[in-house]
């Protein structure tokens, strides 16, 4: 009896799984992965994580049929010992894998880039981001402190509020920064996630497209309170917006004139130790 | 020691027995040392710097203490026997290592088999310590709002659990199976340095003692990574966390500096560089790693240490500092650990699966290729950590594209296998069902990598559950699946005791079908918005942490069908195992068992790799 | 094979008692929780808190922190230093604060204002204030932020006459008293903490009793 061509078995197999799954992943998985179209950069993310489920689909599939069929038709019989046959490389195949595992790699890293260079992704960009998208931008300052974050709104007189609005489909340009530990600014469903380190200014870019609560949560270990430091913010419209920064300007005002003027940065005392 | 000095040594009184250079000497120079640093650190301290009197702790005495603690330790087994006795012109002797009987076992041994069992055991007790604390983190995580463990116990016990893993399975294989069978692979009859190799596996004891003792100051809420300046704020149980970390810092160095002194200088003659044995192979790309990154840690947590106790500012932003320049040392160091975590489950992986599938390793080349390859990108691509730190934007493209290239690398190993399985004759046996289960496991954790060094697709990731899983699936599902591949592999040669074959296999299939029940739906946590080291979550949540506690605990279980395995086995049926029960052409298994002391009667000329299956007529590589 | 196996049993035994030994003495304390007392003319409910900073707890109150700064709480006739306390729910509490604490000043001037109570306001020696002269004057805040809750405690000025620096303090040593009040909604479990850096010798003073349960953090549970 002859070998049966496990190389064709395995390749068929392979190819129709991939053809069922591959679409499956892009069409009905992909429209509702996190973290949902709170945002622009958000929308991005998803369509990103769908392209990058979409390419390892393939390259999953192919190891887990070849292990699968592999231990299915190249067992040894109970109580055998017979040997292989000793192959001990096959120089195309090795050329083949490494080409092709290069290209799918160094494609990703390309795409990737170019998503990540188009507005920064939501991601926190260091004090001065690559790319800085072209209009007018909402500045707004989220400070991270032992254990809440604050937010200040240059443009509004400066004013600190304890929760976090924006506005619709305006581009934020939001300023994050710590006045002790490393914390990190976490918005879930409008895909932004930015370290806020003390005394450095780390930027990130969101538009916010539509009206819902996000969630905000503290992401990087900041000390005994951090798994509570949690918030709600909420994306209203231009109009309850402006509404409300006036409301917080006048309830806030008897703390606004204590605050230090606005700036990227804050060392407050005590800059080391306490007295 | 001769039969002579073994017949007198028995015939002493136990207490004239138990004097001289043990472990129970180590353990009262230990204390002693201790007492001795807290007594010194008080004196220059507590005078010199005033608020040390509001804080109720002191840090320099605390960490003085327990470096003079290791030292009492170290001395009180006898390490300074050896220098000082050259010192002062006495010939070298070899008494440390000659010594008979179990006694052996709990002191300084220079036989590196003797140090490869201690390792094993060493290592199974710290991660059972690891393993315990992690129960308890799943515990507190089955309800969103905290129950029973307070916030700062619990940042403590996260913290405990992967520093303790973090530092012990670091060595985990190069410890206990590299030491053992590393000599005996290349045909030598002992390491490079066996003082040193000693002192790798007590410097690790010491060090696990000190992190253990952290909750009796404090513990330290800044999980395994110790980000300051958060670690410079908090109270004294950090120090335990840096002592602990320089020690096994120190511990890795050594080791893989014997490695490599071992694998470059004792090959036996005809054991070229292309004979070599896939698992010595990846020792020595570990061991590179492990000599090059591990100082960087030493020096990273001597700065964090020296801004604890004497007031610089290394990473005080307010005063000069920087919490950046922690999170660029600290990942410069990190990035190639987990590599160190990576590399000798490679090895053993590509080690064992020819001996079951009677084929010899496919790609052996590729596979030493993809070893070095990772083993020198590792060094480029830490910044993976920091995307969305606020670092330089301009440098992100260029660590994305190296994250995705050390996947290559990594790739080979996986082709590697794959080409090794190729119409082979396949047996299940227990080893072989670890190594692949090490396939399915390190293939979703590779892939979720890729996830991960996509910085716009990380932004969400980063921090998350995701990452999590995504190191236990290569960390856990990688190393510690080797780890025990490696235990029922070799413990037979190791102790001519064969394992209960029904618990092994138990063992396994509820280990893996509970690994992945545990940490599969990790990514989806993640990815619905849940960080690390919380215990207060989204009520939604609440379904999945259950459903994932519950088969931590099962996995928990495991652990225990292993260990009641390991003890049935071991000691209480002591069932003789065939000499050579997986029929391996490997040098290690041509020699008797027990191993005698020097290895080998004469050393072996090596004329093949150790992988000529289905060759007829072939031998085992050895004249 | 026999005294083997009574070996390996005592040996699982001794693990198994270590490992209990840790859970119950270490991982699973926590302070006790107090419950606030009801008070409330002609029974109208509610409850008061009646709550004491001091700059240093003393050796009778922690024997191995007594130099760390912490809240006390006044329970049957003594002061308790706990910081878990029981709340009715849908409420008006009201809260007394004695600070024998000096000024360290606010790291984030925001917190100078009171928020949460009612009316937004609290009153300081008597005197209802909307926010604090100065961030500086700010001795430790008394912060719930899950109810939106955060109230500034003015400090002991450096020159009062009789300040009293490690506890038991008396009505007769130099203090502020803050007194507001504030409405609970439903169930919950609510952390709360102080918000100015109080925690001598540490880094940003936020170490040390700013992170431990039982000095300057704790528990609200509202029942």
């Amino acid at each position: 009896m002859s070998e049966p061509n496990h190389a064709r078995r395995l390749g068929a197999i392979w190819l129709v799984a991939t053809l069922i799954a591959t679409p499956l992943v892009i069409f009905v998985l992909g429209p509702v992965l996190p973290p949902g179209n709170g945002s622009e950069q958000a929308s991005g993310h998803v369509t990103d994580n769908t392209v990058l489920m979409a390419v390892m689909t393939p390259v999953l599939l192919l190891l887990i049929v070849y292990f699968v069929y592999a231990l299915v038709a190249f067992r040894q019989e109970p109580g055998g010992i017979l040997e292989g046959p000793a192959i001990r490389g096959n120089a195309r195949v090795q050329i083949a894998w490494i080409v092709v595992t290069s290209a799918i790699v160094l494609s990703l890293a390309a795409y990737g880039t170019a998503r990540l260079l188009e507005d920064g992704a939501g991601s926190g960009g260091g004090s001065s981001p690559v790319v800085v998208p072209a209009g007018p931008k909402l500045q707004v300052q989220v400070i991270g402190q032992q254990w809440a974050f604050t937010y200040r709104y240059p443009s509004y007189g400066g004013v600190e509020t304890p929760h976090l609005v924006l506005p619709v489909g305006q581009m934020v340009e939001l300023h994050v920064t710590s006045l002790d530990v490393v914390h990190s600014f976490w918005a879930y469903q409008l895909g932004v996630k930015a370290d806020a380190n003390p005394g450095q200014d780390n930027i990130a870019f969101v538009k916010p497209t539509e009206l819902e609560s996000f969630s905000v949560r503290c992401s990087e270990l900041c000390g005994l309170w951090h798994g509570y430091m949690f918030d709600h913010g909420n994306v209203v419209s231009a109009a309850d917006f402006k509404s409300w920064i006036a409301q917080q300007r006048v309830k806030f005002a008897p703390s606004q004139k204590l605050l230090p003027p606005y700036s990227t940065t804050y060392i407050p005392e005590p800059a080391r130790r306490a007295g | 020691m001769s039969d002579t000095e073994a017949a007198e040594r028995a015939a002493m009184p136990t207490w004239r027995r138990l004097l001289g250079f043990n472990l129970l000497t180590a353990v009262i120079l230990a204390i002693v040392g201790y007492y001795f640093g807290w007594w010194l650190g008080n004196q220059f301290s507590s005078s010199s710097r005033d608020y040390v009197a509001d804080l109720d702790y002191n840090d320099v005495a605390l960490i003085l203490a327990y470096l003079f603690g290791v030292v009492g330790f170290l001395v009180g087994l006898g390490f300074a026997n050896y220098p000082l006795a050259r010192l002062i012109g006495r010939p070298p002797s070899l008494r440390a290592k000659e010594g008979r009987g179990v006694s052996r076992y709990f002191g300084l041994c220079t036989d590196h088999k003797v140090v490869g069992m201690q390792y094993l055991v060493g290592i199974g007790i710290f991660f059972f310590v690891g393993g315990v604390n992690a129960m308890l983190i799943r515990l507190e995580l089955l309800n969103p709002t905290p129950t029973t463990i307070g916030p700062s116990q619990y940042l403590s016990l996260v913290g405990m659990h992967g520093t303790m893993m973090m530092g012990m399975m670091t060595s985990g294989i190069l410890g206990p199976f590299a030491n053992y069978f590393v000599p005996l692979m290349i045909g030598a009859r002992r390491m490079a340095f066996p003082r040193i190799e000693a002192l790798t596996f007590w410097l690790l004891m010491a060090a696990g003692f000190i992190l253990m003792s952290t909750i009796f100051f404090g513990g330290f809420p800044t999980g395994w990574t110790g980000y300051q300046p958060l670690a410079d704020q908090t109270v004294a149980g950090m120090d335990s966390y840096l002592c602990f970390f320089a020690l096994v810092g120190l511990s890795m160095t050594l080791l893989g500096l014997n490695m490599l002194a071992t694998i470059i200088s004792l090959r036996a003659p005809g054991l070229t560089w292309s004979r070599l044995p896939i698992f010595v192979w990846a020792v020595f790309a570990t061991s590179i790693l492990m000599v090059l990154a591990a100082p960087m840690l030493i020096g990273t947590l001597l700065m964090a240490m020296l801004d604890r106790t004497i007031d610089t500012s290394f990473f005080v932003a307010g005063a000069g500092g920087s919490s950046f320049l922690y999170e660029n040392l600290f990942w410069f160091f990190g990035h190639p650990e987990v590599y160190v975590l990576a590399l000798p489950g490679f090895g053993i992986v590509l080690e064992l699966i020819p001996v079951f599938t009677r084929k010899p390793l496919w790609g052996y080349r590729l596979a030493v290729a993809g070893m070095l390859g990772v083993s020198l990108m590792s060094f480029f691509v830490w910044q993976h950590h920091l995307f969305v730190s606020g670092i330089n934007a301009a440098l992100r493209p260029f660590y994305m594209l190296s994250t995705e290239i050390i996947s290559i690398p990594t790739g080979f190993i996986f082709l590697c296998v794959m080409g090794t399985l190729w119409r082979a004759r396949i047996t299940l046996a227990v080893p072989m069902l670890f190594c692949l289960g090490w396939a399915f496991n390190f293939l979703i954790g590779g892939l979720s990598g890729v996830f991960l060094s996509d910085a716009p697709s990380d932004t969400d990731t980063h921090g998350s559950f995701f990452v999590m899983a995504h190191f236990h699936y290569t960390i856990m599902g990688g190393l510690i699946f080797t780890f025990f591949a490696a235990i029922y592999y070799w413990v037979p040669k190791m102790t001519g005791l064969s394992f209960n074959e029904r618990l092994a296999k138990v063992h396994f299939w509820v280990m893996f079908i509970a690994f992945n029940s545990t940490f599969l739906p990790l990514f989806v946590l993640g990815m619905k918005g849940m960080p690390r080291r919380v215990s207060t979550y989204a009520d939604n949540l609440q379904g999945l942490n259950v459903w994932v506690s519950v088969s931590a605990f099962v996995l928990g279980l495991s652990m225990l069908v292993f260990l009641v395995n390991l003890v049935y086995s071991l000691l209480i049926a002591r069932n003789r195992s065939p000499h050579n029960p997986w029929r391996s052409k490997s040098l290690e298994w041509q020699t008797p068992t027990p191993v005698p002391v020097n290895n080998f009667e004469q050393i072996p000329v090596i004329e093949s790799d150790p992988y000529d299956y289905g060759v007829p007529l072939a031998g085992n590589g050895v004249s | 094979m026999g005294k083997r196996l009574v070996v390996i049993c005592a040996a699982a035994a001794l693990v198994v008692a270590l490992i209990a030994l840790y859970i119950s003495s270490w991982v699973t304390v926590v302070p006790p929780s107090v419950d606030a007392a009801s008070v409330g003319p002609g029974g109208s409910g509610g409850a008061q808190l009646t709550l004491q900073t001091v700059a240093a707890v003393g050796p009778r109150l922690s024997s191995s922190r007594p130099h760390w700064v912490s809240y006390l709480v006044y329970r049957n006739g003594k002061w308790e230093r706990s910081t878990n306390f029981t709340l009715p729910a849908n409420s008006l509490v009201r809260v007394t604060v004695y600070n024998y604490d000096g000024e360290s000043g606010l790291r984030n001037p925001y917190f100078s204002q009171p928020q949460g109570t009612t009316g937004g306001t609290e009153v300081v020696d008597g005197k209802t204030v909307r926010a604090l002269d100065s961030p500086d004057y700010a001795s430790h805040t008394f912060a719930i932020p899950g109810l939106g809750i955060f109230v500034p405690i003015p400090g002991v000025k450096d020159d009062a006459k009789n300040p009293c620096d490690t506890a038991p303090c008396a009505l007769s040593n130099a203090h502020r008293t803050v007194t507001f009040s504030f409405r609970t909604g439903g169930k919950g479990r609510f952390r709360w903490q102080c918000f100015v850096p109080c925690a001598a010798g540490t880094i940003t003073g936020f170490g040390g009793a700013m992170q431990t349960i039982g000095y300057m953090d704790g528990f609200v549970k509202v029942v």
